[in-house]
């Protein structure tokens, strides 16, 4: 056992109530919350093994209550590789205080010695034997609505029986077997089903509807709602109403839409934009002398969530009271922006969370159960039911913001840095609804919320400049950052942030200085490179993937290597890719070594850095919002291509130093920036010629073919 | 519901099998059999993706051949036999699939599932011992968001080894 400092990890500070994480309602069960929700990421199974180790329970002894403003604590966003490192850290805490508040009071009242005991599966053991006391029997003497003290002892990594384990998920089964387990599933009694005819473009003023087409195509009764700008299309019948809203934005005019430049879709255009400009480290000393100074320029396109269904959310309001189902990220935070754009009283609204399609950040979800909820006070006492279309995700959800990164870096003689200057161009990478600005449905209302003022958080983690600090030990490193107030189309997070754009800048800005330097890329790194467990995650993967130094450029084969920290402070992950370029690039294997410390459960880390991998092939690969004049033109997969699984390379994902007293670190975004840069050196590597902008098409292997 | 009836007018009946029972529904002729079976059979694992057949989320088995049933009208499945994962298997009887996907943990979010199973289903029974390519080139018609491409095709691999096995004990 290991004491604890008394101070509270934020979240225990935020929700200090023992009770608002663990409870013992009935003999033989215990209720554990956590304000984290399952987004496909697996965080139930690992929260649950978290509970079950520090209070000593049988895992099937738990229920976990999870995302419900009327039960769980606030935690915010569910987001940011945080949950483990933030929120199961707050939790793990919270049930070892538990577990020794219960055996304090067993040595107290029955007069035993606490050094001999212990709980087992929920009964208190003195020197191993019964003692006929439990959680149930005690938990009438024990107030756990005290707060939090923070001194409770928790386990070592050693004394682990459940946490470091690979428990199978607790949610696959019933998806699996294809229960009824997503919010898009969810049906009550007398629901309505509702879509939402949405504005082309925020500030668009309906000029007219044509109603009697849009019911014809209905062919079932269909009510039309409009309040202000806001248009939907009620129905007893789904089939009628979806067929109705396929054909509904054929048949409204807007006024105000203005077009947008369809060539802002490349990311070139950020440059000639007016920015919000900040600088994160000291400037340079002395202008360095030209000849040492080197600068490449790195971009990226928008990038579409695409999760595999749209969004989708149930609302009912009756009696005053607004219920919400929902699959957003942060039930609080919607909680709080509904109050606003509905002018209701916090206290009578309660939004619960229901799993949806895989979330990797800020997509529709929040939207969606704003229409549900803008509706349903308008029809008291019906559920309504709003399922996005998926042309609407794709055209109306907040996208990745496309982006630029120059990289400026002095060098020694031995072609190392020593000054090494980020500079990044973004839009917004985080406009969540929050305080009730960037919900679509209030911004058809009468009386719209003003724009979200545009933010960048500050380092590390930071947002666009995620990343944008390299770990190497360059003496002098900053980063620029300029913050771009107007996009042409609405922008928030996506797995990985700038982080993406950035360690594929720097990486493979690496690569581009260990080449001049006639040094072999893993060699350059680790000689820049002090954190031992970076270097042990490098080391890793070139053992992994049998990395040789100096085999032949050019030749349509190549390798790669990449790393970061993710956030600089999250977990640790170097990736080696192998492509094989003729006119386009083939991943055909990936290793990844990955250190995020205490691992809860390895075989969902290391599930979550595979999918990370597989998402960032598509994303080097493949992926880019195409634009017209409108708005987002690739409103189908067609036109927005991701990975198939003839296209998933082999695949191996290694954890180093998985068993540790190391504080867990997030993983769910680690895996992500170093593919795409590995992958990146790769086909450098593969075609002897550098490509500095994503996606890695078949178009810019040609041109960068004939530049040579 | 007075303010929201479900129709106005007498619905044609179709007949057909879905996962082995016959089932006849009142609704119009070109209701999708995504539709028919969400809506009116109360059979949601098969999963509404885009509505345009190129996801696979909605994937079942009509007559063996798997087919997107978002784009499948009700009428050109009349008297037809429909598999839905459903029909599958169960918890309690589940097919070597849905073992096998359990076992190799191969799933995220799993919205996808539903229909790769049933892809990977129609592929086992045409094919006992499909290659690693081979399954791939299956689910082409299958997106997976995630990530989870690694852990499935490891599944169907051992799903088809369990089967043979099976079948030669």
């Amino acid at each position: 056992m290991n004491t604890n400092p008394p101070a509270l990890p934020p979240l225990l500070l935020d929700n200090p109530r023992l009770d608002q994480w663990v409870s013992f309602p009935e003999p033989g069960r215990v209720t554990v919350s956590t304000g984290r929700v399952e987004i496909g990421q697996g965080v139930l199974t690992a929260m649950l093994q978290i509970a079950a180790e520090e209070l000593d329970v049988a895992p099937d002894r738990i229920r976990l209550q999870t995302g419900d403003t009327d039960l769980t604590p606030n935690e915010g966003y569910t987001a940011g590789s945080q949950s483990i490192q933030f929120g199961g850290v707050a939790l793990r805490l919270a049930c070892a205080e538990v577990r020794g508040l219960f055996l304090d009071h067993a040595a107290a009242a029955f007069g035993y010695a606490r050094a001999d005991l212990a709980m087992r599966d929920g009964r208190v053991t003195r020197g191993g034997a019964p003692t006929g006391h439990d959680y149930w029997s005690l938990a009438a003497a024990i107030d756990l609505t005290r707060h939090a003290s923070g001194r409770a002892a928790i386990k070592r990594a050693s004394e682990h029986q459940v946490v470091g384990r690979s428990a199978p998920r607790v949610d696959l089964a019933a998806k699996v077997f294809g229960m009824p387990v997503f919010v898009h599933d969810m049906a009550k009694d007398g629901m309505v089903h509702a879509r939402v005819v949405r504005q082309p473009r925020r500030g668009a003023k309906i000029a007219a509807v044509n109603e009697a087409a849009i019911r014809r195509a209905a062919k079932s009764p269909v009510e039309i709602l409009r309040d202000g700008n806001f248009l939907a299309i009620l129905g007893a019948d789904e089939t009628g109403v979806e067929a109705a809203a396929a054909v509904a934005p054929g048949h409204v005019s807007w006024d105000g839409v203005d077009p947008i430049n369809p060539a802002q879709e490349e990311a070139r255009w950020l440059l000639q934009q007016p920015s919000i400009d900040r600088v994160v480290g000291a400037p340079p000393a002395q202008p360095a002398p030209a000849a040492t100074r080197r600068e490449a320029t790195y971009t990226r396109m928008h990038i579409a969530h695409a999760s595999i269904a749209p969004s989708c959310a149930m609302a009912l309001y009756e009696g005053g009271r607004l219920e919400v189902w929902t699959h957003t990220q942060g039930v609080y935070p919607l909680k709080a922006a509904l109050a606003r754009t509905l002018k209701l009283d916090p206290g009578a609204i309660s939004v619960k969370h229901v799993q949806g399609p895989g979330c990797y950040g800020h997509n529709g979800a929040d939207d969606a159960a704003a229409d549900a909820a803008v509706i349903a006070v308008r029809k008291p006492g019906i559920p309504i039911r709003v399922r996005w279309r998926r042309e609407e995700e794709f055209g109306f959800e907040p996208v990745s913001p496309a982006m630029v990164t120059t990289v400026h870096a002095t060098l020694d003689s031995a072609g190392h840095p020593i000054d090494w200057t980020t500079e990044i161009w973004s839009g917004r990478h985080s406009s969540r609804p929050g305080g009730g600005g960037n919900l679509l449905a209030a911004e058809a209302l009468p009386d719209p919320p003003p724009a979200p003022p545009p933010t960048e958080s500050s380092n590390p983690p930071g947002a666009g400049t995620r990343n944008g600090e390299p770990l190497y030990d360059f003496p002098q490193k900053r980063i620029h950052h300029h913050l771009i107030a107007e996009t042409p189309v609405r922008t928030s997070s996506l797995r990985g942030l700038g982080a993406t754009l950035n360690v594929f800048a720097i990486e493979s800005f690496m690569d581009e200085l260990a080449l001049e330097a006639g040094a072999d890329p893993v060699a350059y790194r680790l000689a820049v490179l002090a954190d031992p467990r970076a270097r042990a995650v490098i080391e890793k993967v070139a053992a992994m993937s049998g990395w040789q130094a100096g085999l032949p450029s050019g030749t349509g084969k190549g390798r790669g290597i990449a790393f970061a920290r993710y956030k600089n402070l999250a977990a640790y992950a170097a990736v080696v890719a192998e492509v094989e370029v003729e006119e386009s690039v083939r991943v055909t294997r990936v290793w990844c070594a990955a250190d995020a410390g205490l691992v809860i459960n390895p075989d969902g880390a290391t599930n979550q850095l595979e999918g990370g991998i597989v998402q960032a092939v598509s994303w080097a690969l493949k992926e880019g919002v195409r634009l017209d004049t409108a708005g987002i033109s690739s409103r189908d997969w067609e036109t927005y291509p991701v990975i198939k699984f003839s296209e998933v390379p082999e695949i191996a994902v290694e954890l180093v130093g998985a068993v540790s007293d190391n504080p867990p670190l997030g993983v769910g975004e680690a895996s992500g920036g170093p593919t795409v840069a590995a992958i990146g050196n790769a086909v450098a590597h593969a075609l002897g010629a550098r490509l500095r902008d994503l996606p890695l098409t078949r178009e810019r292997v040609m041109a960068a073919l004939l530049k040579g | 519901m007075v303010r929201f009836p479900a129709s106005e007018k007498a619905m044609p009946t179709t007949s057909l099998t879905v996962n082995g029972n016959a089932v006849s529904v009142s609704a119009d002729s070109d209701t999708p059999l995504l539709d028919v079976l969400r809506n009116h059979l109360g059979l949601v694992g098969t999963r509404f993706g885009c509505g345009a057949e190129q996801c696979g989320s909605c994937m079942v088995l009509i007559d063996g051949n798997p087919e997107k049933s978002c784009g499948k009208a009700l009428s050109t499945v009349a008297g037809k036999a429909v598999l839905t994962i459903e029909g599958l298997g169960t918890p309690e009887h589940p097919h070597p699939l849905q073992q096998a996907f359990l076992d190799e943990q191969a799933g995220q979010c799993g919205y996808c599932l539903s229909g790769i199973l049933m892809s990977a289903k129609a592929l086992l029974d045409k094919n006992a011992s499909p290659s690693r390519r081979e399954i791939a080139a299956a689910l082409d018609d299958n997106i997976c968001r995630c990530g989870s491409h690694p852990r499935i095709l490891r599944a169907i691999e051992r799903a088809a080894f369990e089967m043979r096995e099976g079948a030669g004990r």
